[in-house]
């Protein structure tokens, strides 16, 4: 079931259309991965599902209901643009953006004890945020922006500002709220992330959705059935002993280690290259090289940019 | 038995109550207001101004009557008086003393210095009869009330000699000096006649129209830079995906005009109470201070003390008593239900009006050297009612006071100085009517801007961009 739905939502600025006509449908406890280039408008939607500014056309639907302000107690927003009072105390301030959430003060103080129990920082209730460095920050502001156990998470670059280990255990956070049934929509430039995180993407660019589907199957739609193989000995000319219709890429030596890098055509079967070379060396590995999101998110930006252009 | 349960029962209910609340989520707005207030009032600067503003006030009143009381110090002067005509006119008082001393000048002069006098006053012989030059020798700088007294005193009696020597009896001429008071009334609605004094009433308008000046000023800027701060501090797209921009917005308001609110009320009560602690600390202080005035004020119009010294003093307890009534009856005909009504209202409606128009301004902007271009049209009225005031104050009736104690803009100075005068009903109603229009107005203007500004970063706006804002949708 999809907890959030957006239809033919459109947003027009003075000069510029932010959104034409889109369509989401963000499934219930998946981590939905929002991609797009700077300006495409994904900030505009996420302020859309928000509730902070309203499309000029199209509809939000949470679960079956059409949305309403009524609503924002059940979504976690971390925006790109985020921070919070200066020469406020931590926890004070912690407190009034739980309870801006609608929480009781009573809750509120309870899960953030827990929270700032579990993340090691219940030194710092006392102190001013000006006194703690970003990272710190970071941390205080994923914990308001979960505090209030939102079915819906919005997580605009949530990695910013952090260091590799801190970054793994928000990644690990993450994943539990799924798995605790959260429904969580995901906006980054890290493609790595995405790979690693997400269920589903789309991918926004002038305003329009130009990709969009579970990542496996796009990686499988985008591959172009190439393969490495890595093999001990040397075989000679590589091309003798593989089928016809298989394009060697490149070859590289490393001692008595060759790597190969081959496209098969798509109705060949990965098995029938591994058969040929079985005689003649000793395997390490064998892989398909599927692209990165990285490379499909260049590709098809790129591709509609041309388009545009033609 | 009955009382206690009773007791009890309520006991019981309110700490149910407060349980509840407790675990019942607060308003939004609520929580926003006592955000606003509570991280105001709690700052380091609002602890010092509420400290220091009536110690300042307080000081008005006090620090005038100490001084005085101060350089009250015992002076005398010794008197060479080489025309003997003055013996014994200079009289002394607790703290000014003459004495008459006889020898000539050179050595007076010469002795000065290592005696304790304060000042050596020389009145020469003259081939004419009555002496035209007095000298003051004084080591420090004789105040002004001195040589006025002592001029006083040889004038009166330069004048009394003259005219006994024209012949008219100095009681006759008594009897020819008057002063005239001219009292003005004021005919009410109902035809009754109240004593009015326009001063009494220009100090009152004056002063709670400059009051309500700094209040805009200084909480309207507060407000300003408050929606600033959360702009520059990225916190205001965390806080607007809990409640609407409107209620971010209007929760600063009302949170910062609380602040206000309380410091005012802070300053008049902490007045009162230093004023009401150094009098009853120092009651002597104060008492003298005033009899003396009264008595130099008695003693400036009759200077033979000697038989006359009763009823000048009646005289001046006469006067005296007078003034103190002309004030009472000036202040009671100000119509005090309306004039207290009207304050807080103009008060209040024009810091609500003004302080929409800077949040707009604050949302619109990165950074606080950057509202300077959109200031000018909000404190140009302000500073023009200001202008106004003074002309205002001598013409209350006038078409220009009307106009300006109308237009919403400027009619919470313009009016309040206008009230303690007396202010026709449909003036003061519609002026009223206009200024909740005129809030109503900014508020829904100042919201439009406001939610497209906080959410604009690094941009520099123009006029021309706001009004776009103006037109969006939401």
């Amino acid at each position: 079931m999809d907890l959030l739905t957006a239809t033919d939502i459109t947003k027009n600025y003075a000069n510029h259309t932010a959104l034409d006509n889109l369509s989401i449908a963000v499934p219930e406890q998946s981590i939905f991965g929002l991609l797009g280039p700077n300006g495409a408008g994904k900030t505009t939607l996420i302020r859309i599902i928000n509730q902070i500014i309203a499309p000029d056309k199209g509809q939000l639907f949470f679960y079956k209901e059409k949305m309403t302000s009524l609503f924002t107690k059940d979504i976690g927003y971390l925006p790109e643009e985020r921070g919070l009072y200066k020469k406020m105390k931590v926890g004070e301030q912690a407190l009034y953006l739980a309870q801006l959430k609608g929480l009781s003060r009573y809750d509120a103080l309870q899960k953030l004890k827990f929270w700032f129990e579990k993340f090691e920082i219940i030194g710092w209730w006392n102190k001013k945020v000006e006194e703690l460095s970003k990272g710190m920050q970071q941390k205080i502001q994923f914990i308001v922006t979960i505090i209030h156990n939102p079915k819906l998470l919005i997580f605009d670059e949530p990695f910013s500002g952090f260091d590799p280990i801190n970054v793994n255990i928000l990644k690990e956070e993450i994943l539990k709220l799924r798995e605790n049934g959260a429904t969580i929509i995901f906006s980054t430039h890290n493609m790595a992330s995405v790979e690693e995180l997400c269920d589903d993407i789309v991918l926004i660019d002038n305003a329009k959705i130009i990709l969009e589907g579970n990542v496996r199957e796009i990686k499988n739609t985008y591959k172009s059935n190439t393969f490495e193989v890595e093999y001990e000995g040397i075989i000679g000319e590589a091309e003798t002993i593989l089928p016809k219709e298989i394009k060697i890429l490149s070859t590289t030596q490393d001692h008595n280690i060759t790597k190969v890098k081959i496209q098969a055509t798509s109705s060949g079967h990965p098995n029938n290259i591994l058969s040929a070379i079985i005689p003649h060396a000793k395997i390490i590995s064998f892989n398909e090289i599927l692209p990165t999101m990285n490379e499909i998110f260049i590709s098809k930006v790129n591709e509609n940019f041309n388009i545009g252009n033609n | 038995m009955r009382y206690l349960s009773q007791r009890l029962m309520r006991t019981l209910i309110l700490v149910i109550i407060n349980v509840r609340t407790k675990h019942l989520p607060m308003n939004k707005i609520s929580l926003i207001i006592k955000r606003e207030f509570l991280t105001r009032v709690k700052k380091k600067s609002f602890i010092v101004m509420t400290i220091l503003g009536p110690l300042l006030m307080a000081g008005l009143f006090i620090v005038p009557i100490y001084i005085t009381q101060l350089s009250d110090e015992e002076k005398i002067i010794e008197v060479l008086d080489e025309t003997g005509m003055f013996y014994n006119k200079f009289e002394n008082s607790e703290n000014l003393k003459f004495e008459h001393i006889y020898t000539d000048i050179n050595t007076a002069r010469e002795n000065f210095s290592e005696t304790k006098y304060y000042a050596l006053l020389y009145i020469p012989k003259t081939e004419l009869k009555v002496p035209s030059d007095a000298f003051l020798y004084s080591d420090k700088n004789p105040n002004i009330h001195l040589k006025s007294y002592i001029k006083d005193v040889i004038i009166k009696e330069v004048e009394s000699l003259k005219l006994a020597a024209s012949g008219i009896d100095k009681d006759v001429l008594k009897s020819i000096k008057s002063t005239v008071n001219l009292k003005t009334f004021k005919i009410t609605e109902e035809g009754e006649l109240k004593k009015s004094s326009a001063e009494i009433n220009m100090a009152l308008g004056l002063f709670s129209g400059i009051l309500i000046y700094f209040f805009i000023f200084l909480f309207g800027a507060q407000v300003m830079r408050g929606v600033i701060e959360e702009k520059t501090s990225r916190i205001v797209e965390v806080i607007i995906s809990s409640v609407r921009p409107f209620q971010l917005m209007m929760g600063k308001i009302v949170g910062v005009a609380l602040v206000g609110l309380t410091q005012l009320l802070l300053w008049i009560i902490l007045t009162f109470a230093i004023i009401t602690l150094v009098k009853t600390a120092f009651p002597e202080t104060f008492k003298s201070s005033t009899t003396e005035q009264s008595i130099i004020h008695a003693n400036i119009p009759g200077q033979e003390i000697q038989n006359k010294q009763a009823p000048t003093d009646e005289v001046a307890k006469i006067t005296s008593t007078d003034e103190v009534n002309q004030v009472l009856d000036a202040i009671n005909s100000i119509n005090f239900g309306v004039m207290i009504f009207s304050f807080i209202f103009f008060f209040l409606g024009g810091y609500l009006l003004y302080a929409a128009l800077f949040a707009a301004i604050g949302s619109a902007v990165d950074n606080e050297t950057d509202t300077q271009q959109f200031m000018l049209p909000i404190t140009i009225p302000l500073i023009f009612s200001i202008i106004m005031a003074q002309f205002v104050t001598s013409n209350p009736d006038g078409p220009v006071a009307f106009w300006l104690s109308i237009i919403p803009l400027t009619s919470p100075i313009i009016m309040m100085i206008r009230i303690p005068f007396g202010v026709p009903y449909f003036d003061l109603t519609l002026s009223i009517v206009l200024l909740i229009l005129g809030f109503l107005g900014a508020t829904w203007f100042a919201a439009k801007i406001y939610r497209t500004g906080i959410l604009m970063y690094g941009k520099k706006i123009s006029y021309k961009e706001l009004w776009k804002w103006l037109k969006y949708r939401n």
